[in-house]
């Protein structure tokens, strides 16, 4: 530090602690609100300290739902959303692993070509294509299905980049002892490229599970059928899906259950997460 | 593009592994897209019996279309907004959390996990602390004197869906600027303070113009987020209202496309987004082969 001033200093910790405060609110007001019951909605202003209805509300929506306007139970669609993460998440990681084991490992014709035609997907995001992605889907029959959810979204060009980019890194001298000692390329691939991607692998995982449990366009587009829900787009059905006002106790019950996952997986693995975060964007 | 110095060889080993990869981008993206460009050129009668080729004439309807003309206009200055507004927040916690020592890995973990929270979520949060019956916002404006109402007022709206997705925001930008302040040489600082800059001097000479690359590369970043992100945003809240006030281009696609089923121009609009994708996309690449030789 050049200087060191004890009111600058305060008056930072200040401006954070306000800042911190207001980042905050947003939740700390959904967490207040899933816990009283609904009467509280119906005059005056939004309360800003527990009620005592917690435990009833979040039984309600996880296990009962709203039939009236529409929503399963959300313990079913937290399910979906789970599953959705997850096989995006696998997806992506696996297939981004090959591609990029392939392009750095292998001289063969139209190998720039691939590498372009993966490069396009960062291109074409979904929210470009909505109608004709939606027809091929409804084409191949996986509307309402987890195949349907989640393969149209694995491609991913910048996993593949950030594979390739480590790859590069990794010594020769380890695929030449490998070939040396007799071991084929797969053999490699599993038992020398993949424990040392182990880092890169997790840090990516947390990043695009966050970037799966978060999908809302398409799975609204897809899915007609309650039983295929995921949780972030339930919400919506629960906002507007209803007659008059909300049930704020019971949506923002739901919010809470649709953010934690997510925000759990930050902050537990906050390193890997900002690992994964400023080196796929580089 | 280089490979390894020495490779393994197999014919079908390459493809083999490329596949799932290309299979599905040829599927899921490159045909679409290409469905996409060729019904730009069509128009479906309104029974969707009869299709016909009608060259440009989709672009050159919807390009004097006044309700695509303002959502042009609502896109535009909702990026804008978003943008500014989550970066100038971010910078300002990343350089007061970077005079931080011991505090700074608390602060951090603080304001990073919004990150995790969806967008159509985050609109739903900030439009229940917002709603006029018994929202906390429109009761403490109405002590000063405002009455906020983004179910009528346009300018409420567009304030509204401009907060919520810029919060979001906040933790992805507030986390490129922290590590681009960190990784400002001391020295330079302490040269100008034994010069005599006061702090604020010493911030807007060195400290943002070192932090510029970072700026552009984050601006991009978040056009890009405002632009194709914020589906959730509008959807879950305003939808698109009062009066067309926060119809961004995505959700009028959307609209157009599934809600109206106009195809021809829903295609048109899809054309037009994929452009402005490809040429941010380019700016952004650009940009990243610049910095490497920085």
């Amino acid at each position: 530090m050049v200087e060191n001033n004890r009111w600058g200093n305060l008056l930072a910790h200040i401006i954070l602690i306000f800042g911190v405060a207001i980042v905050i609110f947003p939740v700390y007001v959904a967490i207040i609100a899933s816990t009283h019951p609904s009467g509280t909605f119906l005059r005056g202003v939004m309360p800003l300290l527990p009620g005592p209805n917690a435990l009833e509300n979040y039984k309600t929506v996880i296990l009962e739902g709203r039939s009236r306007a529409g929503t399963p139970p959300i313990s079913g669609m937290l399910w979906n959303s789970f599953v959705m993460a997850m096989a995006i998440t696998i997806g992506k990681l696996s297939i981004s692993l090959l591609s990029a084991f392939a392009i750095v490992y292998f001289r063969f014709p139209f190998r720039i070509f691939f590498f372009w035609v993966i490069f396009l997907t960062l291109m074409l995001p979904i929210e470009v294509r909505i109608l004709p992605t939606f027809q091929v889907v409804a084409d191949l029959g996986m509307l309402n299905s987890f195949a349907g959810l989640s393969i149209p979204l694995i491609a991913s060009a910048t996993a593949t980049f950030l594979f390739r980019q480590f790859f590069m890194t990794v010594p020769e001298e380890l695929m030449e002892a490998a070939r040396v000692d007799g071991a084929g390329p797969m053999k490699f691939f599993k038992d020398i490229l993949m424990p040392l991607s182990i880092t890169n692998i997790a840090a990516l995982f947390v990043i695009m599970f966050i970037y799966g449990w978060n999908q809302y366009l398409w799975p609204l587009l897809i899915t007609t059928d309650p039983e295929y829900y995921t949780i972030v787009m339930g919400i919506q059905r629960m906002v507007t899906g209803g007659d008059s006002e909300p049930l704020w106790h019971l949506v923002m019950a739901t919010v809470v259950l649709a953010a934690l996952p997510p925000i759990l997986v930050i902050l537990f693995m906050q390193r890997l997460f900002v690992k994964g975060l400023t080196e796929t964007e580089k | 593009m280089q490979t390894k110095r020495m490779t393994f060889s197999s014919k079908w080993l390459p493809y083999a592994l490329l596949a799932p990869q290309v299979i599905i981008t040829v599927i899921f993206f490159i045909w679409p897209a290409s469905q996409a460009l060729y019904q730009s050129v069509l128009r479906q009668d309104i029974f969707g019996l009869r299709t016909e080729f009608v060259g440009l004439d989709n672009f050159v309807r919807l390009l004097n279309d006044p309700l695509y003309l303002n959502s042009l206009n609502v896109t535009f200055w909702f990026s804008v907004g978003t943008t500014f507004l989550s970066m100038s927040v971010a910078l300002l916690f990343a350089v007061m959390v970077n005079r931080m020592i011991r505090s700074r890995d608390t602060y951090t973990t603080f304001l990073v996990w919004p990150y995790a929270v969806a967008p159509a979520i985050a609109g739903v949060l900030w439009w229940f602390i917002f709603n006029p019956s018994i929202g906390i916002m429109p009761y403490m404006l109405k002590g000063f004197g405002y009455d906020w109402n983004h179910r009528s007022s346009s300018t409420d709206a567009m304030i509204l869906v401009i907060i919520a997705a810029a919060w979001k925001q906040i933790s992805y930008n507030f986390l490129f600027f922290l590590a681009g302040l960190q990784s400002i040489p001391q020295s330079l600082i302490e040269a100008a303070a034994i010069d005599g800059a006061s702090r604020m001097k010493r911030f807007w000479t060195i400290v943002f113009p070192l932090l510029s690359p970072i700026t552009f590369f984050l601006m991009v970043v978040n056009v890009v987020y405002a632009m194709f992100d914020t589906f959730g945003v509008i959807h879950a809240t305003t939808e698109g209202g009062p009066a067309q006030a926060t119809n961004i281009l995505v959700y009028k696609v959307y609209r157009d496309g599934f809600v109206n089923l106009n195809l021809g121009s829903s295609a048109a609009q899809s054309v037009i987004l994929m452009g402005i994708v490809i040429i941010l996309t380019v700016i952004q690449f650009r940009y990243i082969e610049r910095r490497v030789n920085y």
